[in-house]
């Protein structure tokens, strides 16, 4: 946990479009045998919001989902969700619903009695069951297939019949497991769009969990970072992109060049490169994303003010709209740069060039 | 590809095993069925006076709904105890399901005789069952139905063919993807609707295959009967025995067992179409 890092922004702070408090994890730890799994994670969801839990395998966030869904306990903590709490409450009877990782339609039911399955749980009355079915049907295009059986579906399919069978219940709070984690990369991103746009429109709260930063980029109004079942960071993604808290933050979300300076007198020294600041004197780590470092070249000066250094283009990887630099400098320090394709199309850079970047996007970061 | 000679030298062996000592059999004893003795002899004269023997004289009627009555009560109790064991060892069983599954599976490694005449030890007269009740003063003389009676050939049978009804209720419920019942809970379904709504019907193929198990192993059982039914207890087989023993009459114990054949086929293709009906492609 970094929240008191340099640069960390409010741990609660929810963004300004969302309500009031929906649901609020208040210091839950979970051990599974002898091992932690999650150390004391404290946050809250505001009601409509889109939040993301994001972390590679083993950093608890399907753990988190599974203890709000009610398929794990809390070894300690709580959990509360509009004044009632969640943590003791078996899973059929909270008020939330699950999107599975692979879906978990029941293959000996049709599409409609799927969806169905929640509200006949409940007893809901027939004439309004077939009604809310139809509606959640429509909801994810799906009306066609309601007396299809599950393995006759696509993935795709199979992810709008899940997303229907759970929001039909109309669910104060919807988790989704990796829901997009099975489909191809088409098809991922269409249904992203999907999913945001339905969130949109309904008004639902997503908590949404993945491994892939671009997916929690693209969706979230927040993302929480995940990192050994500590809260690492939690922000906006262009927060938490422009701020990483800490050096991990930093390199997981977004690519980024790492610079463990040694500051003394208002500067900055990492091997060629030297900028101001306002650090105190110390070793301290920066990050300077690719993107805010330029190739100076007589058409494109350096602005006042900037950091300026001397590297050798050891590579050029060519990636459509921009390209990425390898760039090495004095003591064979290694550095990545960005720049935009069209700059360069004529001939292949190579030998020694002058670069600069302003020295405000040198974000210190914790280590 | 394999060549059409090298698919026929495989397939030989086990074509040739099942002709000579499964399809050959049927057949003499199909043909059997229809002829007859007379003067001790067997005259190999066409004839429906076996099959009309046995809709005629009762006793082979009633041996005959009694051999079914008691395949039916062991099918449905070795079901009543085999789903609850397989359903504890699937999904509350935690780390011992390892062992309670051998615990399960060691009665299948003792013989067959040995436990029926475990069970005679254990239901006869001065048996350990009737001794205890004396000593505890609940009955005061040996108790006769226990031993050499239908409800001993019951209780022996459901003794042996629980593990059978066990074992494939077991794979079914082993095979049921655990999201699928966490789903059913997150949709609010409780404890019980889960089992009836998603557990239960999954695990149809298997119950199935249990119950046809138990039922057509006790349709033909005869070593069961033989050592705890008694003359109340006496099943089908039983009387196929005597006739092709004892009563030296092979036509008509043909025409008995062809029956018994008949009803074990109606059995399984019944259990198979429904099988069919309960299966379930399941998902990746």
């Amino acid at each position: 946990m970094n929240a008191s890092a340099p640069n960390s922004p409010g741990t609660l702070d929810a963004p300004a479009s969302a309500g009031s408090t929906l649901l609020e994890v208040r210091t839950v730890a979970k051990q599974f045998g002898a091992a932690t799994v999650l150390k004391n994670i404290s946050l809250n969801i505001a009601a409509g919001e889109f939040l993301t839990l994001l972390g590679e395998s083993g950093s608890g966030k399907t753990t988190l989902l599974r203890l709000i869904a009610g398929f794990e306990a809390p070894t300690s903590g709580e959990i509360w969700m509009s004044g009632q709490r969640l943590d003791t409450l078996p899973p059929f009877r909270r008020p939330v619903n699950t999107v599975f990782q692979h879906y978990a339609l029941f293959p000996h039911l049709n599409v409609r009695e799927n969806v169905a399955y929640g509200l006949r749980a409940k007893a809901t009355p027939a004439g309004e069951i077939s009604s809310r079915v139809d509606e959640a049907l429509d909801m994810v295009k799906m009306r066609n297939f309601a007396d299809a059986r599950p393995a006759k579906l696509s993935g795709g399919q199979q992810q709008r019949i899940a997303l229907a069978r759970a929001l039909v219940n109309r669910p104060q709070l919807l988790l989704l497991d990796e829901p997009l984690s099975a489909l191809d990369a088409n098809l991922r991103k269409q249904m992203q769009s999907e999913l945001k746009s339905l969130q949109r429109e309904i008004g639902t709260t997503f908590l949404f969990v993945t491994h892939d930063q671009e997916e929690a980029m693209a969706l979230s109004d927040r993302i929480a970072l995940l990192r050994g079942g500590a809260l690492e960071q939690i922000a906006s993604p262009r927060e938490i992109y422009a701020r990483p808290a800490t050096a991990y933050a930093a390199q997981f979300i977004g690519q980024t060049n790492l610079l463990r300076a040694e500051v003394r007198g208002g500067f900055a020294v990492c091997g060629a490169l030297r900028w101001p600041t306002s650090r105190r004197d110390g070793l301290a780590v920066f990050s300077l994303r690719p993107e805010d470092i330029a190739l100076a070249h007589a058409n494109n000066p350096p602005a006042a003010g900037a950091a300026t250094f001397r590297g050798t283009i050891r590579q050029q990887l060519y990636g459509g709209a921009s390209e990425t630099l390898e760039v090495t400098c004095v003591e064979n320090q290694a550095l990545r740069v960005r720049i935009r394709a069209a700059q360069s199309a004529a001939q292949p850079l190579q030998g020694e060039y002058d670069f600069y970047f302003d020295p405000a996007n040198a974000i210190r970061v914790a280590d | 590809m394999y060549s059409r000679a090298y698919k026929a030298i495989v397939a030989l062996p086990p074509l040739l095993w099942v002709g000579i000592f499964l399809m050959l059999p049927y057949a003499l004893m199909f043909v059997h069925s229809f002829w007859l003795v007379r003067d001790g002899f067997i005259v190999h004269q066409w004839n429906l006076g076996n099959y009309a023997a046995l809709f005629t004289r009762p006793v082979y009627l009633q041996v005959l709904m009694r051999t079914m009555r008691i395949a039916g009560s062991v099918t449905l109790f070795s079901l009543l105890l085999g789903y609850p064991l397989a359903y504890y060892l699937s999904f509350h069983s935690g780390v011992r399901k390892e062992f309670l599954y051998q615990l399960v599976i060691v009665p299948l490694w003792v013989s067959y005789l040995v436990r029926g005449y475990a069970w005679k030890t254990v239901l006869g007269s001065d048996g350990v069952l009737n001794g205890f009740l004396q000593y505890a003063h609940i009955t005061h003389a040996p108790v006769g139905f226990l031993l050499y009676s239908p409800f001993a050939v019951v209780l022996m049978l459901t003794h042996i063919y629980t593990p059978f009804v066990f074992l494939p209720i077991y794979a079914a419920l082993e095979t049921i993807p655990r999201p699928l019942i966490e789903a059913s809970q997150d949709l609010g379904a409780t404890p019980a609707k889960t089992f009836f709504r998603v557990i239960l019907p999954l695990s149809m193929p298997g119950l199935l295959a249990g119950a046809t198990f138990a039922f057509v192993l006790s349709l033909g059982d005869f070593l069961a009967p033989l050592l705890v039914g008694g003359a109340s207890g006496t099943m089908i087989a039983n009387v196929v025995q005597s006739l092709f023993g004892a009563a030296y009459d092979w036509p008509l114990g043909a025409a008995v067992s062809v029956c018994i054949l008949l009803l074990t086929l109606t059995s399984l293709f019944a259990t198979e179409t429904l099988e069919k009906r309960w299966s379930f492609k399941q998902m990746s």
